[in-house]
């Protein structure tokens, strides 16, 4: 066990107690649900997941600095707590890596965790990484267009105000993400970057997508603020997130925020990470584990004691197995599933 | 009516749809005080202002990117890049993204982006300025594309395009921008996806579009002192195809010719002649002919690239060669 290390400072401080055990909440949902994936794909029940494990933190912290369900979000396959946070449910998760009918992101179209809901605002990604980057740039464009045109009142909460998307640190090597970069720095676009650089790239480690240190060192080229934050440490991401979202709200321009984090898990259910790094040293982020480090917070707060922690577990293994019975019994999608969709039809 | 050059036609389009919906706006490399590479969008960013009219660096992806996020919520953007040789830059946009979001994320959002460029050849641009890529496009689910001959059919399917909530290809050809042609003075859209005869005749079809256009005109009036009576088909949309018009065609004349600038391997000609031959294979009198570019890059060299694409020597003997074809003799006949 760790020290309890964490700090309420600038605007985590101002969060509620109600607020912060929310945020705890989304954090176990999230590593549960996804633990059961695993087991599910081990089991031979489902064929592919992408996990969220060990980025927490930094999903939930983001997603709680927004407007929920109003601000446009492109998330990336590995969001899972985040889409969490913003509304996605543990069904709508267990309907995806099923790809059963009635499956939330794409009627079983797309691969699991591709994370769409238009109804949260939630936009979509690509399984080809870094080309979310030029389409969230592009809605924080059409953000401001509606400002300057006066369509819609800038301070308007009501409204989306800002575009955040999310990305791995082996992502930063595309070219689409300098050219998404480059047009929010011009235009001083109301657009996040969050970075969640757990250090691999599948197995490529940092160091050979990087001549510099840090991914935020490269914020300078387009003009804007570039921040590093622990990204396992949940009351400082959503500190510099917040900073960043009231800046996209004021006018101010993009922010770039790089979550220095870990995935102690392969990258995903088609990958054995012991091929490139040690098991020492993913023990050794173990013990730094978000949740580990959110919970000694808590409980040093006195917002959790071993009661209620067991009380949260008993409701999260019982939201997971009944999301997992729903899946398991529903439908796959009918065979016109395969070939309807492919155009908008006329309205 | 009045007399419209290409590029004034498709200015027109712009012009109209942007002054009805503020949604519709323009980007892309040099499009503002420049008026872009062929002056298509001169005098826009005069009239609706910067915002409306955009100026993006060099930088094909966040062209075709951002009009993508922007058209997903609800803007209706008229993205141009500059050649089509340089959409090649952008194709995980364009193939990856745009053209799949609506089917992979089950019909929620919807891509109504229009992504206008030129191609071609008649400038003696080389290899890298040159192509005709339409292939590239068609091939790919979830994409709509448009190639005008006319100044009417380019206003009228560019307004359609803009309408449509679909991202479309809007492939226009470097050499047509000066041409004439009439268009009514009313509005008026032209629906996607819908072939035009252009030229009525009852002994051969030839099938076309773009450029091409002109020269089967042409070679096809030249042949009635032959005594051969050509139809001409101008696709305008290349996809969907337009298979009704073409099979009435074919049906009459029995014989047909596939005409493009694009390189003949691979190309749209193939998919049409497979397409009629299965549907036409007791009916038509002559196997179907194609007429392409050879299979090289294009030289600069206009001399040059004259020799790689198809004239009017080789579409009449083309057309020759499918009215003088004689069917082999079954056994026992």
């Amino acid at each position: 066990m760790t020290t309890a290390d964490l700090k309420a400072k600038g605007y985590a401080a101002q969060l509620s107690a109600e607020t912060l055990l929310d945020m705890y909440w989304f954090m176990l949902l999230s590593r549960r649900l996804d633990e059961r994936a695993w087991v599910l794909h081990r089991q031979g029940k489902i064929a592919f997941h992408v996990s969220a494990i060990g980025h927490e933190a930094t999903q939930v912290a983001a997603a709680f600095a927004i407007q929920r369900g109003v601000d446009f979000v492109y998330p990336y396959y590995r969001d899972l707590a985040m889409v969490l946070a913003l509304g996605v449910t543990p069904r709508d998760f267990m309907f995806s890596v099923y790809g059963k009918q009635g499956e939330l992101s794409s009627g079983g179209r797309q691969m699991p965790s591709h994370w769409s809901a238009r109804h949260l605002n939630i936009v979509t990604q690509s399984a080809v990484v870094a080309s979310q980057v030029p389409q969230a740039a592009g809605t924080a464009f059409a953000i401001q267009y509606r400002q300057k045109l006066g369509l819609v009142d800038p301070r308007d909460p009501s409204k989306p105000r800002l575009a955040l998307t999310c990305l791995g640190e082996g992502s930063t090597s595309q070219g689409d993400w300098h050219e998404g970069m480059n047009w929010a720095g011009v235009h001083k676009l109301p657009f996040i970057c969050l970075v969640q650089n757990n250090q691999y790239a599948i197995s490529v480690p940092f160091e050979l997508q990087s001549a510099v240190p840090n991914v935020a060192d490269r914020a300078a080229a387009y003009g804007v603020p570039g921040v590093v934050v622990d990204g396992n440490d949940v009351l400082a991401v959503y500190d510099v997130m917040r900073e960043a979202v009231l800046r996209a709200y004021n006018g101010d321009g993009p922010t770039l925020v790089e979550a220095k984090t870990y995935r102690p898990v392969p990258h995903s259910s088609d990958d054995d990470d012991r091929s490139y790094r040690s098991r020492e040293e993913v023990e050794e982020w173990k013990r730094r584990d978000p949740i580990l480090r959110y919970t000694e917070f808590l409980m040093a707060e006195g917002l959790l004691t071993q009661h209620t922690i067991a009380e949260y577990e008993d409701q999260a293994r019982q939201v997971v197995d009944e999301a997992q019975r729903e899946a398991e019994a529903a439908p796959y999608p009918p065979a016109e599933a395969a070939l309807s969709a492919v155009y908008a039809p006329l309205e | 009516m009045a007399e419209y050059r290409y590029r004034d036609a498709l200015r027109r389009a712009l012009y109209e749809e942007m002054k009805a919906d503020e949604r519709v706006f323009i980007m892309g490399e040099d499009v503002g005080a420049y008026g872009g590479a062929y002056q298509v969008t001169v005098g826009l960013l005069a009239e609706f202002g910067e915002e409306r009219v955009r100026d993006t660096p060099l930088s094909e992806a966040i062209i075709v990117g951002a009009a993508l996020g922007a058209a997903m919520v609800g803007g209706r953007p008229v993205a141009e890049i500059m050649y089509v040789d340089f959409a090649a830059l952008a194709m995980d946009q364009i193939v990856n993204q745009a053209a799949k979001i609506h089917y992979m994320f089950g019909g929620q959002f919807r891509v109504p982006m229009v992504l206008r460029t030129q191609q071609g050849t008649g400038r003696g641009a080389g290899a890298q300025h040159s192509q005709s890529l339409e292939s590239w496009f068609v091939h790919v689910p979830g994409l709509k594309v448009i190639a005008p001959a006319t100044p009417r059919d380019a206003y009228g399917l560019l307004r359609a395009a803009i309408h449509d909530d679909n991202p479309v290809i809007f492939l226009e050809h470097k050499g047509l921008y000066a041409v004439k042609g009439e268009v009514e003075d009313e509005p008026f859209v032209l629906p996607i996806g819908q072939a035009e005869v252009k030229r009525q005749g009852q002994d051969v079809t030839i099938i076309t579009y773009s450029r091409m256009l002109g020269l089967a005109l042409e070679v096809a009036e030249q042949l009635t002192s032959q005594g051969v009576s050509a139809e001409v088909v101008d696709l305008r949309t290349l996809k969907p195809l337009d298979y009704a018009t073409l099979e009435e065609s074919a049906r009459k004349t029995r014989r047909v010719v596939v005409l493009h600038e694009a390189v003949k391997i691979g190309g749209l000609g193939a998919e049409i002649s497979a397409e009629l031959s299965q549907r036409l294979f007791g009916v038509l009198a002559a196997p179907i002919v194609r007429i392409g570019a050879e299979d090289v890059p294009l030289p600069a060299n206009l001399e040059l690239e004259k020799l790689v694409i198809p004239d009017a020597q080789r579409l009449t003997a083309a057309v020759e060669a499918v009215m003088r074809y004689q069917p082999m003799p079954t056994n026992g006949a």
